[in-house]
């Protein structure tokens, strides 16, 4: 980042947004799992519940290997698992994926019979070992709805913590990834549920989880606007700045606005295409994570 | 204990020699540097006035990158000296990121790399570090900021000076004379 000692000025390049993208939708899909089953709601929404969670382990093991892939001293990544240090948000982050990852097999294992009726675990101790943690099924919806909030806020609080780059040194992104994780979890549910009744349910739940990034952005500007020349100087990279075009077109346009209106209209029972809107939620997740992650690198103090 | 550095700005010439010894007796990589020299010109044509830095990591008080490793691989050492273990260090580029001097970069070899004052190489052995060992100028000062006869405290009383960006709030221990 420092021309003067580095030939490379970007330390993050594609693996960490693509982490925090899967980390994000992983912790959404989990979130409404947990949540609708502790609400009594597996039957009404069973795609949430029983079928979108089986697509959270794949998304955790993409996040993991982008994570591997962008270490520079890959043999001592278990470095990680030797301590716990309660001010580095990676170490929280790493811990958190030690325990949601191993949740979220356990969740497919507990539902993998509502998708192959014929599965069977064939040893004795696999059964039993189902038996005994199906006792325990809400215990574990309600440690992977605590473990899903956490992971989706830290993959914000992984930015924000850095003082040393402007744009990211803001605790709004806590909550503003944590919304957008959700928000695109909530498109993925509406992509493979057939109901017509949880699909216009998780179409609300976007809708008003869109309203919610547009504030938290607005607010996000406001704050920047309303502090030292160093932070006016990051909001401008989006506001004139060479980021202008990708973001406000792709993040704020084509993921947030458009598949807004394109929801209410759906709501209002226009016919339309259904998979437009959570395809350009996804798209505008994406997005977002990688506009921020290369502009963050980009906002510096001045001297 | 807390060592410290001092530089005067009135003295340097911004001949590098800092940077060449500090590769040499830290065997830096090729292409990458663990001290660096800046040029700062202020004013307009014709008065104007020229600033030469030779700059460094400034082992902070606050440091934010001990803070944010997440395996404890950058820790403060002797005399508040931060430095890196390297087979603690994962090479997530965390503390990189997280340096508002961009002090740090990536070794070849995997782990991050940066200035160590030569804590254990030279410091530790009764010598000064090897930038302030070579300066032709003379422009740099080191030692103990607990010491009143130290070098570096002995300048800092008789001199004005300044730190970089003091309002990103890492308390730096790098001094410029101005």
């Amino acid at each position: 980042m420092n021309h003067l000692i580095d030939p490379n000025l970007h330390i993050w390049h594609w693996q960490i947004p693509l982490y925090l993208f899967a980390g994000g939708l992983a912790a959404g899909i989990l979130f409404f799992a947990a949540l609708n089953t502790i609400l009594g709601r597996k039957e009404k929404y069973p795609v949430s519940v029983k079928l979108s969670p089986f697509i959270a382990p794949v998304l955790l093991i993409i996040g993991l290997s982008a994570l591997f892939i962008d270490l520079n001293h890959k043999l001592y990544f278990w470095r990680l698992y030797t301590t716990i240090r309660l001010q580095s948000p990676m170490s929280w982050g790493a811990w958190t994926l030690m325990i949601i990852t191993p949740l979220s097999f356990i969740w497919c294992g507990l539902n993998i019979k509502e998708i192959l009726p014929k599965w069977d675990w064939k040893y004795k101790v696999l059964i039993d070992l189902e038996a005994f943690l199906r006792k325990y099924e809400l215990v574990i919806a309600w440690l992977i709805l605590i473990y899903a909030l956490i992971l989706g806020v830290y993959t914000g609080i992984l930015f924000s913590a850095f003082n040393a780059r402007p744009l990211w040194n803001t605790s709004i992104l806590g909550p503003l990834f944590l919304t957008s994780g959700l928000s695109t979890a909530a498109a993925v549910i509406v992509l493979m549920s057939k109901s017509q009744l949880e699909r216009h349910y998780f179409a609300r739940i976007d809708l008003m989880l869109i309203g919610i990034e547009i504030f938290l952005i607005i607010h996000m500007f406001m704050g920047f606007l309303a502090s030292t020349q160093v932070h006016i100087d990051a909001a401008n990279l989006f506001l004139g700045g060479p980021y202008t075009t990708p973001f406000w077109l792709f993040v704020v346009s084509l993921g947030l606005v458009i598949p807004a209106i394109l929801e209410i209209l759906e709501l209002l029972h226009y016919k339309m295409p259904a998979w437009i809107a959570p395809v350009l939620v996804l798209f505008g997740g994406l997005m977002f994570r990688f506009i921020i992650a290369n502009a963050g690198q980009a906002s510096r103090w001045l001297y | 204990m807390r060592y410290a550095m001092a530089v005067d700005t009135k003295k340097c010439v911004g001949c590098s020699d800092c940077v060449v010894a500090c590769q040499t007796e830290n065997k830096v990589p090729i292409g990458f540097c663990r001290d660096w020299v800046v040029e700062v010109t202020d004013g307009t044509y014709p008065q104007l006035e020229i600033e030469i830095r030779s700059e460094r990591c400034n082992h902070c008080d606050n440091s934010p990158c001990v803070r944010c490793c997440p395996t404890g691989a950058s820790h403060y050492a002797d005399g508040g000296v931060v430095l890196v273990t390297h087979d603690m260090c994962i090479g997530c580029g965390a503390c990189i990121a997280s340096c508002p001097y961009d002090a740090r970069y990536p070794h070849p070899d995997g782990y991050v790399d940066k200035c160590t004052f030569c804590l254990e190489n030279r410091v530790q052995k009764g010598l000064n570090p090897a930038c302030v060992s070579v300066c032709p100028t003379k422009c740099m000062y080191f030692g103990d900021l607990d010491d009143p006869n130290s070098s570096v405290s002995v300048i800092l009383k008789k001199r004005k000076f300044k730190t970089l960006i003091p309002e990103a709030g890492t308390m730096p221990q790098l001094y410029f004379l101005i």
